[in-house]
């Protein structure tokens, strides 16, 4: 019986020849991460057990990035507990400010995370990794604890749901838009507790970029991991970064799905979610006239360079309409260089944005952009919730980086192809 | 272990942004948490929620951030037990791991209206509305889990195992 490249990576790390959807597993982690809010849980919890040492100084990560360069007095305690542990510790890969960068950005970028890995981190987005062709997924703290105690995890082998993209892209459409559409389509629990496997044309021609942003948006379905067999695209963006062995691996043709889920998406155009869930999407030509007081563009969803050129490619020779403002974060520092190096930094600057250091900030309604009661945002992050990003009643509104750069410009919800 | 309150009812795709907004994420000192619990859904929960109160909500309760500050907020509110009709993936782990006890029962989760009192036999997953005397059995935990819950949490569990290897 064919097993799904989700089950060969549980069941290598547990040390088993074949798993079954269902089977609950013990197995052996490579990457634990913690950031500067769900570490500090954890790091109480590790030192109730009493333990003096993590399992593995080079595989236990530290990100301080969601409130990070410190907000308040209460963020900076968060942020000293974790650097004093990690200090005591000896933890080979924390990232202090400035070399720091959102963690779903940094991860993969500094070759921590690498194909057949099997990788837990306590923050829901870590299901980001899967892009690269690993198992990757999103825990507590207690689990982090645990983990970083023992560096095993228990888990639940997934049902997998393999989805078909067929078709070349549209210009201006990207993995945001297919993802989005996915999640549309399935709605927020479509995918609950399931892995959600991508594949077809459309993913092999997007970039590693692109690929990191669908599978970073698998838990918006309700995911457990997101994941795509890696290629020669794959591994090119590896190859330079790894410095440990990974393991490439896929799907077998008799692997057995829980469902198959095929899209044509040729016709695909750019997708907005609407308050107050990634699910209530829209294709571009039905939003209607809506007004905006402000646009986002960065997070671990699109806060790539990728992102970042296509933002710019909109906003050159404009300005930002002058009732809203704009904010572009660069999700590491490496991507903020690269954004200077490539002039993207000038043309944001000259349209009047704002460029901001790495950080979560906004996206969490942590800083760097709180939005007011009544107001309302664009935003390339990837959740809607209400009071997501500020006051209870402001509304976010999700898009990829093309339709963010595009409203930030018209001072509304617009279609790329309005400015360019 | 036997709970019995009053409930408070949600909807559906309740997310960790309502059961604790990550602006109050700044500490994660349980007894702040609690006063914020569930702010953006009601802003005066926390005022009314009494002592061993029962939340029941919809589909996909927790979804969204993998922040324990959720079941933690619940719990440190004075909450006994949650019923939903289904749980989001990480909240179920972390409500297991952190000792928060949740039960799943489609048709408690349905029937079930706010302002009823309600007695949960935690062991049994029997589900009592001493309002309206409708019985309910919930979707019993799988063994291991139920491992987990019976040795009061993860990091119990982690220690106990720990200490038989050693
Ligand atoms: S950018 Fe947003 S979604 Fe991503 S890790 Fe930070 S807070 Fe979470």
């Amino acid at each position: 019986m064919g097993m799904t490249i989700t089950e060969k990576i549980l069941a290598r790390h547990a040390g088993l020849d074949n798993v079954e959807p269902g089977q609950l597993i013990n197995a052996k982690l490579d990457v634990v991460l913690g950031n500067d809010i769900t570490a500090p849980v954890a790091i109480r919890e590790f030192e109730k057990l009493g333990m003096d040492q993590v399992f593995d100084k080079k595989r236990v990560v530290l990100v301080p990035d969601h409130f990070i360069p410190n907000k308040d007095i209460q963020s900076a305690e968060q942020a000293l507990a974790m650097r004093t542990f990690a200090k005591k510790h000896g933890i080979v890969n924390y990232f202090e400010v400035g070399r720091m960068g959102i963690e779903h950005c940094l991860l993969p970028e500094a070759g921590l995370v690498l194909p057949g890995d099997l990788i837990i981190g306590a923050d829901s987005h870590t299901c980001t990794y899967g892009a690269l062709g690993a198992f990757a997924t999103g825990v507590g703290s207690t689990d982090m604890a645990a983990a970083m105690a023992t560096g095993e995890a228990w888990f639940k082998v997934p049902e997998t749901i393999k989805f078909v993209y067929h078709g070349k892209l549209k210009p201006w459409v990207g993995g945001k838009d297919l993802i989005l559409h996915t999640i549309g389509d399935i709605g927020v629990d479509g995918a609950r507790y399931m892995a959600m496997e991508f594949t077809g044309e459309a993913i092999d021609d997007l970039s590693v970029e692109g690929r990191l942003t669908m599978a970073n948006m698998a838990i918006e379905a309700g995911g457990k991991n997101g994941i795509i067999a890696p290629d020669h695209k794959t591994l090119d963006y590896v190859k330079k970064r790894a410095k440990r062995d990974y393991q490439v691996l896929a799907s077998d043709p008799d692997a057995k799905y829980a469902k198959v889920i095929e899209y044509d998406v040729s016709e695909l155009e750019p997708v907005v979610s609407f308050p107050h869930l990634p699910e209530n999407t829209r294709p571009i030509s039905e939003v209607g006239n809506i007004t905006i007081d402000q646009v986002v563009i960065g997070s671990c969803t699109n806060g790539r360079i990728e992102d970042l050129r296509v933002a710019a490619k909109l906003l050159k020779g404009h300005k930002v309409h002058n009732e809203i403002r704009a904010i572009v974060i660069p999700g590491t520092q490496e991507i903020y260089r690269q954004a200077m190096t490539e002039g993207l930094v000038d043309i944001f600057i000259e349209a009047e944005a704002v460029v901001s250091t790495p950080t979560c900030g906004p996206c969490l309604g942590g800083y760097m952009g709180i939005l007011a009661k009544g107001e309302r945002c664009v935003s390339t992050t990837n959740r809607n919730f209400v009071g997501r990003m500020g006051h209870p009643e402001s509304e976010v509104y999700l898009s990829g980086p093309a339709v963010a750069a595009a409203s930030a410009v018209l001072g509304r919800i617009a279609s790329p192809e309005e400015v360019l | 272990m036997e709970f019995t309150g009053r409930t408070w009812k949600f909807g559906s795709d309740v997310d960790t942004d309502a059961i604790i907004p990550a602006r109050y994420l700044n500490t994660s000192e349980p007894a702040e948490l609690a006063k914020h619990c569930m702010e953006d859904a009601d802003e005066t929960f926390y005022d009314k929620v009494k002592t061993g109160d029962i939340i029941v909500a919809g589909k996909n309760f927790g979804c969204g951030s993998s922040r324990e500050h959720a079941p933690i907020a619940i719990k440190a509110a004075g909450l006994s037990c949650v019923i939903a009709f289904s749980f989001a993936r990480i909240f179920y782990r972390n409500a297991i791991n952190i000792g928060l006890p949740i039960f799943e029962c489609e048709e408690a989760a349905k029937d079930i209206a706010e302002g009823d009192k309600v007695k949960v036999d935690a062991d049994s997953g029997k589900i009592v509305n001493l309002t309206t005397g409708k019985e309910y059995q919930a979707v019993p935990f799988p063994e291991f889990m139920q491992k987990l819950i019976d040795a009061g949490g993860l990091m119990k569990y982690v220690a106990k195992e720990a200490k038989q290897r050693a």
